[in-house]
């Protein structure tokens, strides 16, 4: 579970390769991706920016196995994905349509271990754990409707880290929470991150926030989606809500990100392979220096 | 104080329906409606002996058994139905028409089949209740959530765990409104079952007396039904209390908002 550091950094953890799709509806072909291609490594967390309708969540059901992609391919671990592979867990946009409404909060959190067959003792831990992260250890009895929005959120979370996926995908994940309780979420993140050693696909629209928890933003083209830019976030590893987002540098980021998704919004199409002028890296070329 | 108020509520209208009618009934003489006082007596000394054993019992360990089991095999056969869509297509038109055919007039037909048995009784009484406990069933799985499918999926709920944790919660209010109807449903055929040819039971002892012309013991058989009627009816809402907990609540929060 944990990767081991004695090993060298492995090749992809996540490898998606010439992914396209194409919904048939009865309105005709809807092409929400054209053509997407990258990897994640071992222990890298990356966030996926772009425009609503772009096809994040198209792209993160692909990955997470619950729907085949029309062409192209999914590889985890260097083995193609057919269905919800055991170890990546998801924390899906309708946080709220996410959970068990017949199933207290505990027992949420706990049903995927449960199932797994995880001791008891352990899945006590793992869950007190999870519940604590994200704050909400006062409420394990509650049902998930008789929380506030952002809480249901948190349950969904907790469940996932809960779960000690090596991969976690997460949609939208902090769209229903209140700044405050943003900020520690996104903390929480990088938090379980550095100690899981996990690797993470975290889907926003938040741009600040795409560069304050990134090691790397993915930034998609509006539909029909293929990858505008893939920039290295070069800030330092421990980041700081004031400090970090203080920094010359994160403002730079930020402009730029921000340029691009402006640019795909209005239908631009980024250029062949050109690295951009604007100073940023592009992910390939530095990479080693994370986790 | 608060309980008393409660009772207040259950017994207000009984209490008012059985004054009106000592009124009504004081001063006539009608062969055919018996007095409160008399129904009382006939009640007491027709059901309170032999007659439990003979034809309450029977009849109650009929219904019970029948509607037990056309809720088993209503739920089984629901989720299977209702999650396999080859099976949904196969079956649904043929469905429709066992469906529409009136259970009472099988009991001739089980009768030439099965003989005037209790087996025959309990398989009129399934094959009358099955109908809305499998028809639910069907609806309520293939309702389920697609993103809360798609979570459970993805955090390895499958098979048996997914009926368990997932499909059959999920489709437990159509499920208890099919068991509902079916209850009512069962009470019925219980007595149609008994009415046709039997030598027991509660239908056969209405018909009985009705033939005797014994019509304060009729009227009391049908008060006998009357309140089997409401011990069921007190059965389901404290077994869907429990097991729709979760499904008011929620409806309840969402009416709020
Ligand atoms: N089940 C579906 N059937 C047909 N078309 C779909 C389906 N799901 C998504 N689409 C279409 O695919 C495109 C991408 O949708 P998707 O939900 O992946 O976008 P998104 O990037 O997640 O958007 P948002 O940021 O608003 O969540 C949209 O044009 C949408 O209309
Ligand atoms: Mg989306």
């Amino acid at each position: 579970m944990q990767p081991d550091p004695t090993q060298a950094a492995p090749e992809a953890m996540l490898s998606v390769r010439g992914l396209k799709k194409v919904y048939q509806t009865d309105g005709g072909d809807v092409e929400a991706v054209r053509n997407l291609t990258f990897d994640l490594r071992a222990g890298e967390l990356a966030c996926l920016v772009g425009p609503s309708g772009s096809g994040k969540t198209t792209l993160l059901k692909c990955i997470s196995g619950l729907m085949a992609p029309t062409e192209g391919e999914v590889l985890l671990s260097g083995k193609r994905v057919s269905g919800p592979p055991k170890k990546m867990a998801v924390v899906f946009q309708e946080y709220g349509r996410s959970l068990f409404p017949w199933m207290r909060v505990r027992d949420n959190v706990e049903l995927p271990l449960k199932n797994q067959g995880v001791p008891r003792a352990e899945r006590d831990r793992l869950v007190d754990e999870a519940l604590e992260a994200v704050g909400l250890s006062h409420v394990p009895r509650s049902y998930p409707w008789q929380l506030s929005g952002g809480m249901q959120q948190r349950v969904a979370i907790a469940r996932a880290i809960a779960y000690q996926p090596e991969v976690l995908l997460m949609d939208e994940p902090f769209a229903a929470v209140d700044a405050q309780t943003r900020a520690d979420l996104e903390d929480l993140i990088r938090t379980v991150w550095k100690k899981l050693g996990i690797t993470i696909l975290f889907v926003t629209h938040d741009i600040d926030e795409s560069v304050y928890l990134g090691e790397r933003v993915i930034i998609l083209s509006s539909s029909p989606t293929v990858i505008q830019e893939d920039i290295a976030i070069d800030l330092p590893e421990e980041r700081d809500q004031l400090e970090t987002r203080s920094l010359p540098r994160f403002t730079e980021l930020r402009h730029h990100v921000y340029e691009q998704i402006q640019l795909a919004k209005k239908g631009d199409r980024p250029a062949a392979a050109g690295t951009p002028s604007a100073g940023p890296t592009p992910a390939a070329a530095s990479g080693a220096d994370v986790a | 104080m608060k309980t008393l108020k409660n009772l207040g509520y259950l017994l207000g209208l009984p209490v008012i329906l059985i004054l009106i009618w000592w009124a009504a009934t004081l001063e006539t003489e009608n062969f055919f409606v018996p007095t409160p006082a008399s129904l009382v007596e006939t009640f007491a000394e027709v059901w309170f002996g032999e007659r439990i054993f003979t034809d309450v019992l029977p009849s109650i360990g009929r219904l019970a058994v029948g509607v037990l089991v056309a809720i088993v095999i209503g739920v089984v056969g629901g989720v299977l139905i209702g999650s396999v869509r080859w099976l949904r297509a196969l079956l649904e038109p043929t469905l429709e028409f066992f469906r529409a055919i009136p259970p009472p007039v099988l009991v001739p037909v089980l009768m030439l089949l099965m003989g005037i048995t209790d087996t025959m009784k309990v398989v009129v009484i399934i094959s009358g209740c099955i109908w809305p406990v499998l028809l639910n069933t069907i609806e309520g799985v293939r309702a389920v959530d697609p993103v809360l499918s798609d979570s459970a999926h993805t955090y390895g709920v499958d098979g048996w765990a997914r009926v368990r944790y997932l499909v059959l919660p999920s489709a437990s209010p159509q499920i208890m409104a099919g068991v509902r109807q079916s209850m009512s449903l069962g009470l019925i055929l219980m007595v149609i079952s008994e009415m046709f040819a039997s030598s027991s039971g509660l239908g056969f002892a209405i018909v009985q007396f009705q033939r005797s012309f014994s019509i304060p013991e009729m009227w009391s058989g049908i008060v006998v039904l009357g309140l089997l009627g409401v011990g069921m009816s007190f059965i389901f809402q404290w077994a869907e209390r429990n097991i729709l907990r979760w499904y008011h609540g929620q409806k309840e929060v969402e009416n709020a908002a």
